[in-house]
């Protein structure tokens, strides 16, 4: 039986497809996954049209089929990259959210490694303890968080955000890399232990660089979720220039009641197109191992 | 008297010794990220709940003045209306994700052409910060130019414009439904990968005893499923019940407050108003929820593991 499994060709892989009909596919497969991706995408899609569309046409919709754009512009893009602080913001947003990242890496690697590997008494509780870490929401921790950001004199700098950001990035990328430590042999370690390694020689030399997979996918989950941040931004930073891109988005391009939907809609994508193009790039990294830690 | 020969070697260095004792190692490799956790979340989380019993201030530290914030509180109708909106926004926001990102899921584990591609899409309102995609909802929900408005109006299905963030019942829906949009690819992208696990030969033989398709589902899939589902639909609806940033880019609580959550009327009030202890008290009220969501979801759904026979 067994080798029987084993021998079935793997060209197999629509399993039972062929008991249905094409007609019947294309009403329970093509169609519903036609309207998914539709309204999935339908947003992005009109924050594209609108960032490139000029005033005129946009609130035209007599004369202008609004789901097009005649004589596209991009005046709204130069205005925002010319005009206002945007290109402050996305240094900002990308220098906050390298540190972020880099420091709440270097503690995940040590903390992983120990609670995997080292297990010293207590690991089962302390790994227990960094995922109920990763379940303290933000929304219930700014306030006091802003209170302490400004008693240690940290409010309006970006060291309020570099600081605070590991909060949710440690717990989630250690708990990500000890799923990666544990699929690393333990034999490996066994024979560098009897050449006389020390254990940082083997965390350096034999770990990490297996992990490396590992840490380039907690590494982007960390980066986007640093970028993506919003409360913490919005509550810690007050001075334009120390703004974020969610924050400045939204709080410094709306401006009294005429809201500027253009620049507001290129602010939006400029603003996305770094964490979709450094995803599209290891989009297979990405679902695997999201779907790894959540296995967990 | 002979001197003692019994020194055999010298004894190892203090470093020496504890590099090999695990217990040292492994306090020295966990100390930068505890050091971080501790003052950053513990620490603020006690200080969230002292806060909570003070009338503090922004610039202000303030007193212990026992449980009067929550009095005021519990007499307060719009935090229980913000407790409500919560509530209802958790409960229908994570149904709806779940039903829809199982289809989704569903559809997207059979044989298509260009899967990798169709994942890749799917996953991006997830990937994309929600504050800008939500920037993206508020233009699509606005009251004048609403493009769904118009392109219903075309279709003949409306004959005036919808107002759906002016209206309570609209705008609740509008913001449910911009949540839901983000929230599906997560739970059908977790789901997916759970349903690659059920190995293709237990649909092969329920198959050849007969079972129709919702049987396949109902007694193979779902089954299987559970354990997964239960994780995904906790995360899911911890995230949901703390949501802010959706509320505050769409509503900011309005209108009337219809829309409130408790994550943005405790901003509203600890920040915006400067009133730090009712703010932190607010956040300390969703505890016990995000307790009861966490114990429900889990071991709710987790215990069909064991009726089935699953590990512990």
């Amino acid at each position: 039986m067994a080798a029987i499994e084993s021998n079935r060709p793997e060209t197999d892989e629509g399993g039972m497809g062929y008991l249905q009909s094409l007609p019947r596919r294309v009403v329970t497969v093509y169609l519903p996954l036609l309207v998914f991706v539709i309204v999935l995408l339908f947003p992005f899609y009109w924050m594209t049209i609108t960032a490139v569309k000029p005033n005129l046409e946009m609130t035209d919709y007599q004369n202008f089929n609004p789901f097009w754009v005649v004589h596209p512009t991009l005046e709204h893009i130069r205005y925002l990259l010319f005009d206002t602080s945007y290109p402050g913001w996305l240094l900002n947003t990308i220098i906050i959210s390298t540190a972020a990242t880099f420091l709440s890496l270097l503690a995940s690697v040590f903390a992983a490694y120990a609670i995997e590997r080292l297990r010293f008494s207590g690991a089962r509780q302390v790994g227990l303890a960094v995922f109920l870490a990763y379940l303290v929401p933000p929304s219930i921790l700014f306030i006091p968080l802003s209170v302490m950001v400004f008693n240690l004199g940290l409010y309006d700098t970006p060291f309020a955000l570099i600081l605070t950001y590991p909060t949710f990035l440690i717990p989630f990328c250690t708990w990500l890399l000890m799923g990666y430590f544990r699929s690393i042999p333990f034999e490996l370690e066994e024979c560098a232990l009897i050449d006389g390694a020390s254990r940082w020689q083997i965390l350096t030399k034999i770990v990490l660089p297996l992990s490396v997979p590992g840490l380039i996918s907690a590494g982007i989950f960390a980066f986007t979720l640093s970028w993506n941040e919003f409360i913490y931004a919005l509550t810690f930073i007050q001075s334009s220039e120390n703004k974020t891109v969610p924050v400045g988005v939204l709080t410094e391009l709306v401006r009294s009641d005429v809201y500027e939907w253009g620049a507001l809609m290129a602010g939006a994508l400029i603003g996305s197109l770094p964490v979709v193009v450094l995803y599209s790039f290891f989009v297979e990294h990405y679902v695997s191992s999201m779907t790894g830690a959540v296995k967990e | 008297m002979a001197v003692p020969s019994v020194v055999v070697q010298p004894r190892p260095s203090i470093l020496s010794r504890l590099s090999e004792s695990r217990n040292a190692l492994g306090f020295g490799f966990m100390l930068p990220a505890a050091a971080l956790l501790l003052v950053f979340l513990t620490y603020p989380l006690g200080l969230g709940v002292w806060l909570g019993f003070t009338d503090a201030r922004i610039g202000r530290p303030g007193i212990f003045v026992g449980l009067e914030n929550y009095e005021y509180l519990w007499s307060d109708a719009v935090f229980w209306l913000s407790v409500f909106n919560t509530l209802l926004y958790t409960i229908s926001a994570s149904i709806l994700k779940f039903v829809l990102g199982l289809w989704l899921a569903l559809i997207l584990n059979q044989n298509l052409p260009f899967k990798s591609f169709f994942r890749a899409v799917v996953l991006l309102p997830w990937v994309v910060p929600t504050v800008l995609s939500a920037i993206a909802f508020w233009w699509i929900y606005d009251a004048q130019f609403s493009i769904l408005s118009w392109a219903l109006q075309q279709m003949g299905l409306i004959d005036h414009r919808i107002n759906f963030l002016g209206d309570p019942t609209n705008a609740r829906a509008s913001v449910i439904a911009a949540n839901v949009w983000r929230g599906i690819p997560f739970v059908a992208i977790t789901l997916l990968a759970g349903l690659q696990t059920i190995p293709q030969s237990l649909y092969e033989a329920a198959t050849l005893d007969g079972a129709s398709r919702w049987q396949l589902f109902r007694y193979v899939t779902l089954p299987l499923l559970t354990p997964i589902i239960a994780i995904t639909m906790t995360f899911s609806v911890l995230f949901t019940f703390t949501d802010f940033q959706l509320i505050y880019v769409l509503t900011r609580g309005g209108p009337v407050n219809a829309t409130h959550l408790m994550a943005t009327l405790s901003f509203q009030r600890g920040i915006s108003g400067g009133q730090l202890g009712e703010g932190a008290a607010i956040a300390v009220a969703m505890i016990p929820f995000l307790l009861a969501a966490i114990l429900f979801s889990y071991f709710g759904l987790q215990r069909r593991k064991w009726q089935q026979g699953g590990g512990d």
